[in-house]
């Protein structure tokens, strides 16, 4: 773009204080119409409460907020969607009960009457949206038969639906799959080619350098500079994010595999909608050794992760933990053999929002001592503990008294794994353990699974990120509709090999995970 | 180890919530009055007149302050018992129920053992009235643990239950050999709640206090209150980390019905002194409002409680001196509520922004 045109979105000096956080210290963003924006920054560093403000949800304590040249200021998010902004934020905000077209007229007040919108013109207007910006989505399907990429698509139509001309995508690709980033990131192109404009948060590189016009990167809640992709590279914004050079590999040594200690054999387990999820899966991870799980979302990793944790029913075969049958185990037993969980999803599974970080910390052990004393718990152990591993593991933006809720995705990762990680497990279930994190937050946690690898923990990865199996596993096993279709040593691991069965095309004839 | 004494009491989010817990009934309240004293005028009669009376009624001297704790001490223990059920996000609606249970299992043992000595009898008549109330409220749990049965409907189902089985032994199997009434014999001396320091004031309201700091330390310094207040706040993670959703599930209801049960005997033994049909007058539900406005928190609670007791007390001699309709003080109580309820909704969302 040579020909500058006024921006449609001017926020200028934008500060915002949070009880023991500045979240944005006095932050200048413009969008430009028609451009993709890509925000980058450490977890913390304020993005999502930069847009929040933009998208009225929070105020600002100080700044101005300019569209179109004209000073605005938002009372609610209703008042940003008169002004044609759309948000989709990190977790959905839909029903799943719902179809999509109530999900999107849901809370809209329809002008012809007070209660029901007109179906059928309605559908046709979600057609021809979703027609013209390659959405793909039919308005009558129910919300819970569609994958996460087609929910967040619903989320984009629903944007559009109510008029938007700037949407705010907060990490749109943490929870897809490589194949669904570039159907979306086609979309994003379609939508600023009508004339859309669009703000993109992400912490992946790789895509914010291929998609986006011009990258604005924070730290600390201030703007480190706006730039444009053609003059950066990866590790350039690594170190303007982070303010200092950033390995983006993980150091690795060989792996000495010793005993097994998780054994899965020959098991079965249906999904929440009973249909056959796992179909006789057979695995073996060894002291000192990380198996990968490589394959596309929804092929059984959750259920898999789940009936391993104890927090699914298998329908048969068995899971052994360290020698001991864990098949009809509860959490707290499975626990007690030595498994620690890095569970997939952060907030049905991993952390009570309302809690405080010294709560979450200990969320499993509060009952045993030092935490409980002769029956009563004990705050002061409880809060200084917690205090030594918010420093330990850097947890931002937290004392042992905020509630987890208000730490930013990435830290809120961070406490988990802080929480796992000193539990002292024998194995390590971690699934999806870098999702949302910033570039140095997941060097960190590579460089924490392997020192955990090295110290004799058996660890299981389950990751729909390709580049985190490549890098971190010793042997990986491909999933594919709930088989394991191939074993491959990460030695000698072929990528287009892996991507093939990952798709479903190849299927190796040795397919048990058992060295 | 020497632990330093901080300035902060050891849990500031507890402050915090207390702070909140005070706060908002407080500004709530006086936000309610004010609405309130439009209806006054509405109704032609003079504000100042009528809030003094409704003050003086429950805190002008020490029988009218002794009146306001007798009517919150019901208030209270229901209060209680239903924080701890709603803090793990099980909604027992049935209090009224477990108040009749409570009140049977403890006036059956007051009937039938009139000989025993006071200290043995009372507390035979407390603990049966606990276990009463906790069978009540258990199969509500039961029917929830096992087949997911939705807690709010089967408790208020529970609820006609027990009330018309106690209307009914009131006038079948326990009723007064001597009497025509649907009521039971009169207790015996023993089977009443002592007074203390010469007043009105009995053991029961004594007890109901006394389980204020109970409650609290139970929630808050106990695993089982962290694991109580988890399941609350969200159970799928609750499960993640080991613990056993349903059992707390049926922790709660059992403690919970077995507070209500005390309060349905204490208030029978020292009020009434028999047991009958009208022994209620709705302590079930109104706990539900006084649970809510305490915002959960125990010390809140009894704020809420006097609060309430105070209006109803208030709200007799308001009648008895201004002669305004009885149903005014009702729609000044409600005022009060809505206020109290949107100061704390409105409070949350400005924190939130
Ligand atoms: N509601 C809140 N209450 C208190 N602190 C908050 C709240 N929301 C955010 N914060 C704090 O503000 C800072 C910025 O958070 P924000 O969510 O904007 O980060 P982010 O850049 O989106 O990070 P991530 O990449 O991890 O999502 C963090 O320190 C966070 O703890
Ligand atoms: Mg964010």
């Amino acid at each position: 773009m040579t020909t500058t045109s006024p921006p449609i979105v001017q926020m200028r000096g934008i500060v915002k204080r949070f009880p023991g956080a500045l979240a944005n210290a006095g932050v200048d963003f413009d969008l430009l119409p028609g451009e993709i924006h890509a925000l980058l920054g450490e977890n913390g560093a304020g993005k999502t409460t930069l847009m929040n403000i933009l998208y009225g949800l929070y105020m600002p304590d100080e700044g101005e907020l300019r569209l179109y040249g004209q000073p605005v200021a938002f009372s609610s998010a209703r008042d940003a969607i008169a002004h044609g902004l759309g948000m989709v934020h990190q977790h959905f905000m839909l029903v799943q009960t719902l179809t999509v077209s109530d999900n999107i007229i849901l809370g809209q007040r329809s002008p012809r009457s007070p209660l029901l919108e007109d179906t059928k013109k309605v559908h046709q207007r979600l057609h021809a949206l979703s027609e013209r910006y390659g959405l793909a989505i039919d308005p009558a399907a129910e919300l819970w038969k569609l994958s996460v990429g087609e929910q967040q698509r619903v989320e984009i139509l629903k944007a559009l639906y109510r008029g938007a001309d700037i949407l705010i995508l907060d990490e749109p690709t943490a929870v897809l799959a490589p194949q669904e980033v570039d159907e979306l990131l086609e979309i994003l192109h379609r939508l600023t080619e009508e004339g859309k404009s669009i703000v993109f948060i992400s912490h992946k590189l790789d895509e914010v350098l291929k998609t986006s016009d011009r990258i604005t990167v924070l730290r600390d809640g201030k703007v480190v500079a706006t730039v444009k992709p053609a003059d950066v590279d990866k590790q350039m914004l690594a170190r303007m994010m982070v303010g200092r050079d950033v390995l983006l590999t993980v150091a690795k040594g060989v792996a000495k595999p010793a005993e097994p200690r998780l054994r899965v054999i020959d098991l079965w387990a249906n999904s929440d909608r009973n249909l056959p999820a796992l179909r006789g899966i057979n695995l073996e991870v060894r002291s000192g050794e990380i198996l990968g799980i490589a394959g596309v979302a929804g092929n059984g990793q959750s259920e898999l992760e789940e009936v391993i944790a104890g927090l699914r029913r298998e329908t048969s075969g068995r899971v052994q933990i360290c020698g001991q049958e864990a098949t009809h185990s509860t959490p707290r037993q499975i626990g007690q053999m030595g498994l620690a969980h890095i569970p997939s999803d952060r907030y049905r599974m991993g952390l009570l929002p309302d809690f405080t970080v010294a709560e979450n910390m200990f969320l499993q052990r509060i009952g045993d001592p030092p935490f409980t004393r002769r029956g009563f718990l004990n705050w002061n152990m409880i809060r200084s503990k917690a205090q030594e591993l918010i420093s330990a593991y850097n947890v931002r933006g937290a004392t042992g008294d905020t509630t987890a809720g208000s730490l930013s995705g990435g830290n809120a990762q961070k406490m988990i794994l802080a929480r796992e990680l000193t539990r002292n497990p024998k194995v390590l279930l971690a699934a999806q353990p870098t999702r949302g994190l910033d570039v140095s937050a997941v060097a960190y946690v590579h460089e924490q699974l392997v020192k955990q690898r090295d110290g004799g923990v058996a660890i299981l990865l389950i990751s729909t990120e390709l580049d985190e199996i490549l890098a971190l596993s010793d042997r990986i096993a491909v999933l594919y509709e709930g088989e394991v279709v191939g074993v491959i040593d990460a030695a000698n691991a072929d990528i287009n090999e892996i991507g093939l069965l990952m798709a479903g095309s190849k299927h190796m004839e040795h397919s048990e995970a058992t060295a | 180890m020497t632990a330093p004494i901080s300035e902060l009491p050891a849990h500031p989010s507890r402050a915090r919530s207390l702070a909140r817990a005070l706060g908002a009934p407080l500004v709530g309240g006086i936000m309610g009055l004010s609405i309130g004293a439009i209806l006054v005028l509405l109704a032609g009669a003079n504000v100042g007149e009528v809030y003094w009376a409704m003050l003086r009624g429950a805190f002008g001297g020490q029988r009218q302050i002794t009146e306001t704790f007798l009517k919150a001490t019901p208030l209270l223990i229901v209060g209680l018992g239903l924080t701890v059920a709603f803090r793990a996000r099980v909604w027992n609606i049935g209090g009224e129920g477990q108040f009749f249970m409570g009140a049977l299992f403890g006036s059956v043992i007051a009937l039938s053992f009139p000989n025993l000595p006071q200290p043995l009898l009372l507390m035979m008549m407390l603990m049966a009235a606990a276990i009463g109330g906790m069978l009540w409220a258990l199969l509500a749990a039961y029917m929830k643990v096992r087949w997911n049965v939705n807690v709010i409907i089967s408790t208020l189902m529970l609820n006609y239950i027990a009330l018309f089985f106690v209307l009914y032994m009131a006038r079948g199997p326990l009723q007064d050999p001597g009497g025509y009434l649907p009521e039971s014999a009169q207790f015996v001396a023993a089977a009443r709640m002592p007074h203390l320091f010469g007043t009105r004031i009995h053991l029961g309201v004594l007890l109901a206090f006394l389980l204020v700091p109970f409650v609290y330390v139970l929630l808050w310094s106990t695993p089982l209150g962290f694991r109580l207040r988890a399941v609350g706040s969200r159970a799928s993670v609750a499960r993640y980390a080991g613990i056993n959703v349903e059992r707390a599930i049926l922790f709660v209801m059992g403690f919970s019905g077995a507070l209500i049960g005390l309060a349905g005997i204490i208030e029978v033994s020292s009020l009434h002194t028999r047991l009958k049909g009208d022994i209620s007058g709705g302590y079930g539900f109104t706990g539900i409002l006084v649970a809510l406005l305490g915002r959960m928190n125990p010390v809140g609670v009894a704020v809420a409680s006097i609060l309430f007791a105070a209006l109803i007390i208030g709200a007799e001699s308001m009648h008895v001196v201004s002669g305004l309709p009885d149903a005014l003080a009702d729609a000044i109580q409600a005022i009060i509520v809505l206020s109290v309820l949107a100061v704390d909704a409105l409070v949350r969302r400005r924190q939130n922004r």
